[in-house]
């Protein structure tokens, strides 16, 4: 048997456990700088969710760009700004009971939906391949590629223009 | 494989935490983060949904190229606008960054 196949069939509930135990931690711990670790594991879980659906291009993205990249800037930005450590600073506000509650009801109403929708779904599951994405990307996609590449490159001309200093 | 309801409401669930964490935080970063987790959430029913439903398999995969490439976007901004806050008002405490009220 294949063994995506077996760690889908057994192995996927524990990802999910692990990824929402790691994003629970995230949002909850009081110092910053160990959220940024629990988002680090929660990104690898989500890309081992993309390994088990085949999607094996977007889970090497994801652990390119999310867990190497945007932790580095995350973690550069804590390091950056001080007195974050300090356990006596709250770090979350007044608000924590209701926005449970809100969080709570979206949770409730979306799985009682969820539950009545019936999907349209396929007799044999497909995996795409990165060259299929790449032909698609130069192909019926390619006017949103060049919009995104000329969105990132303004991106970056932005970011190095707010973070420079102005001495 | 497992349904796809069952994937369907992991996501859902890892956007609720996303949506606490945002609603919650008073750190800027821990907001950031918590952005960051419901990115991925909407992500993971993208990947879902192109591999289950009948809808063209390419289309859900290019989308979410195209997302993780604007959340590394929000992500780089927002950081820097971090870095710009914290050197001219010295916290980076939602509560207290008040200069656009008055």
């Amino acid at each position: 048997m294949d063994v995506l196949t077996l760690i889908a069939k057994f192995g996927i509930y524990f990802i999910f456990a692990f990824t929402l135990s790691a994003a629970l931690l995230s949002v909850t711990v009081q110092n910053i700088f160990h959220a940024a670790l629990g988002l680090a594991f929660a990104l690898m879980g989500v890309a081992g969710v993309f390994f088990v659906l085949h999607a094996d291009f977007l889970g090497a993205i994801q652990i390119l760009l999310y867990v190497g990249a945007i932790m580095i800037l995350l973690i550069f930005a804590v390091m950056l700004t001080s007195h974050i450590g300090d356990a006596s600073v709250h770090t979350s506000n007044r608000q924590v009971y209701p926005a449970m509650i809100l969080s709570l009801l979206l949770v409730y109403l979306l799985v009682r939906q969820i539950g009545k929708v019936t999907w349209q779904l396929k007799e044999t599951l497909t995996s795409i391949d990165a060259v299929e994405i790449g032909k698609q990307l130069m192909g019926p996609y390619v006017l949103p590629f060049e919009i995104i590449s000329v969105v990132l490159v303004v991106a970056l001309i932005g970011t190095i223009v707010i973070a420079r200093s102005d001495s | 494989m497992i349904p796809l309801n069952h994937i369907v409401v992991f996501a859902v669930l890892l956007f609720a935490i996303g949506l606490f964490g945002t609603l919650t935080r008073r750190h800027v970063v821990g907001i950031l983060i918590s952005i960051e987790l419901m990115i991925n959430a909407a992500n993971i029913n993208f990947i879902a949904f192109s591999r289950y439903t009948k809808a063209s398999p390419e289309v859900g995969q290019i989308f979410a190229v195209f997302i993780v490439v604007l959340a590394a976007i929000a992500a780089a901004v927002g950081l820097a606008i971090v870095v710009a806050i914290y050197r001219n008002q010295k916290t980076i405490y939602t509560d207290e960054i008040d200069i656009l009220k008055w």
